[in-house]
């Protein structure tokens, strides 16, 4: 690998222990991957504070104390705490010190502490075209699609590594030749009646495209901000996908054939297919429910607002609970909001989420959620069985204790 | 019979061959303290990887899985060697990262269409030679 003499001397060690162990597995990575050089970085995105065990905790500790600090500006996905309530979080005392270690290494290290999943509603907006090293696989199918930034799906300690070194191996999604799609699916025939409708595309489009670049055409042309989190979220759930062109939404994609491959794939979306992608997101069948969860990626502000007009006052009968960053946080104890979520019912999760540490009860129920990627992740992670529907029907399902479709059946 | 593979992380094994007979998730997918496979309907859900030289011509990437193979590193769990069907960017960086903690990491190597099979037993080289010590019973 051809490395700059900047690059060779973090590698010799003149910028401290720290760094130079950061510099290897950047190196090393780049070596498995085929990379020809590194590529300078703008910003990262942090999926390695996330505790898993002790491991881990000892990694990014070697990495802080041997003087390793981020090179550019750097955000932190969720990490196993909530830092506002750390008891929420069934973790044994131990484990929960260790969960601690492992966020607070991230901060000696420089990150921002913004223990989000959506850094991109906290603040952290890459520009066209910028080089970044993202993780957390919403978040890159983020950057990537809507933002239009260049990043591989960077998993855990390589994204810290390309964060401290601010390079990361040139290669994959970095390079423009590998961002044209391979899939086309056209949605023409469709209507969008329901914002959850943009999550099973998401599902669906996860599905049929696995690890390829897909493009989508034919959607409406007034997608919300958190529509588009949602749809890049369920996308990048039910399958490895790191970009998905939105033609005529993206940046990068104004028309179809800027963004088209030499020979793409094309599929028509039928409402059959939709069907069908919405079925598979509900597990149990619809009957009385234990919670709602909501917030995957983070809610936002505008998110939980409309779940407080939806509720219109009328109090849940099982837990609420809202997943967000202090981002949407503030914003809304600022307004009074909190007060009267948390009143009707709501439990806010802050700076963590209720699918990747232990906050739902030990005793497994029926979780229903808008959010896809909880659909997809529930079971394995947290025994709860997924039941999908959209937000208006979450709230009336959580006011009676049972799943209600306002729409009719699902 | 010999085969040479690409290895990502150099090391020697020896030791019976597990086939993963579908894509396994190391998030979510295995206990990091008992290497045990609990990913649901997963064709070994039950079986344990430490000790195997653990074959997955198919690969599930959640971005954690490098995590989850460095704790089995760390609690003593980890597969004899891991031999991949395919490239991946996740997995592998747990076994660079146990290298730089001077821990005993685990040897991974990427070949295409891996014919081993379980139960038989194999040597793998730190050249990323793999040779067969006992075939498997036909």
């Amino acid at each position: 690998m051809e490395l700059t003499t900047a690059e060779e001397d973090m590698l010799a060690g003149a910028d401290g222990p720290g760094t130079r162990m950061a510099m290897e597995i950047v190196v090393q990575a780049g070596q498995m991957l085929g990379a020809t050089r590194l590529v300078e970085i703008k910003s990262s995105h942090i999926d390695g504070c996330l505790y898993h065990g002790i491991a881990g905790v000892l990694f990014c500790e070697r990495l802080a104390e041997g003087g390793a600090r981020v090179r550019v500006p750097t955000t932190t996905n969720v990490g196993a705490l909530n830092l506002l309530k750390p008891d929420q979080c069934r973790l044994d005392p131990q484990e929960r010190k260790l969960a601690y270690r492992q966020m607070l290494a991230h901060e000696t290290m420089g990150c921002a502490p913004s223990w989000t999943c959506a850094p991109y509603q906290a603040g952290a907006r890459p520009e066209f075209r910028d080089q970044v090293a993202w993780g957390e696989s919403n978040a890159v199918a983020f950057a990537n699609s809507v933002l239009g930034a260049r990043t591989n799906r960077y998993g855990d300690f390589l994204d810290i590594a390309c964060a401290v070194t601010g390079r990361a191996p040139y290669c994959g999604l970095h390079c423009p030749e590998n961002r044209v799609a391979e899939l086309v699916l056209d949605v023409s025939e469709l209507s969008f009646a329901d914002p959850s409708d943009y999550a099973v595309l998401g599902a669906l489009a996860g599905h049929k495209a696995g690890s390829r670049v897909c493009a989508i055409t034919g959607l409406p042309q007034d997608l919300a901000e958190d529509e588009l989190k949602s749809l890049c979220a369920a996308a990048a759930s039910t399958g490895a996908v790191g970009l998905i062109h939105l033609v005529g939404l993206t940046p990068e994609a104004p028309t179809l054939a800027a963004v088209a491959g030499a020979a793409p794939t094309h599929v028509s979306v039928s409402a059959k297919m939709m069907g069908e992608a919405r079925g598979q997101l509900s597990l149990a069948k619809d009957g009385p429910i234990d919670s709602v969860a909501l917030g995957s990626p983070h809610f936002s502000a505008d998110e939980c607002r409309a779940l407080f007009a939806l509720a219109d006052n009328t109090p849940f009968q099982v837990p609420v609970y809202v997943c967000t960053g202090r981002h949407s946080y503030t914003a809304l104890q600022e307004e009074g909001l909190v007060e009267k979520l948390e009143r009707l019912g709501v439990v806010f999760v802050v700076d963590t989420c209720v699918v990747v540490t232990p906050i739902l009860p030990a005793k497994p129920g029926v979780m229903m959620t808008n959010s896809a990627k909880f659909a997809h992740y529930a079971t394995g992670n947290t025994g709860h069985i997924p039941v999908f529907g959209p937000l208006r029907d979450c709230v009336a399902s959580a006011q009676v204790g049972e799943v209600v479709r306002l729409g009719g059946a699902a | 019979m010999s085969w040479q593979s690409q290895v990502l992380v150099a090391g020697d094994a020896k030791g019976d061959v597990l086939r993963l007979d579908a894509g396994l998730s190391f998030w979510g997918g295995v206990d990091q303290n008992t290497s045990q496979i609990t990913q649901a309907r997963h064709p070994q859900c039950g079986q344990t990887l430490a000790g195997k030289l653990v074959v997955m011509p198919e690969l599930i990437g959640s971005s954690s899985s490098s995590a989850i193979l460095l704790e089995l590193i760390y609690n003593k769990r980890a597969p004899a060697a891991l031999i991949l069907g395919q490239m991946d960017a996740i997995l592998p960086i747990g076994g660079v990262v146990a290298e730089q903690m001077g821990w005993e990491s685990c040897p991974i190597v990427v070949m295409q269409d891996p014919v081993f099979k379980t139960g038989e037993q194999l040597t793998l080289h730190r050249s990323g030679l793999i040779e067969r010590v006992i075939p498997p019973c036909e």
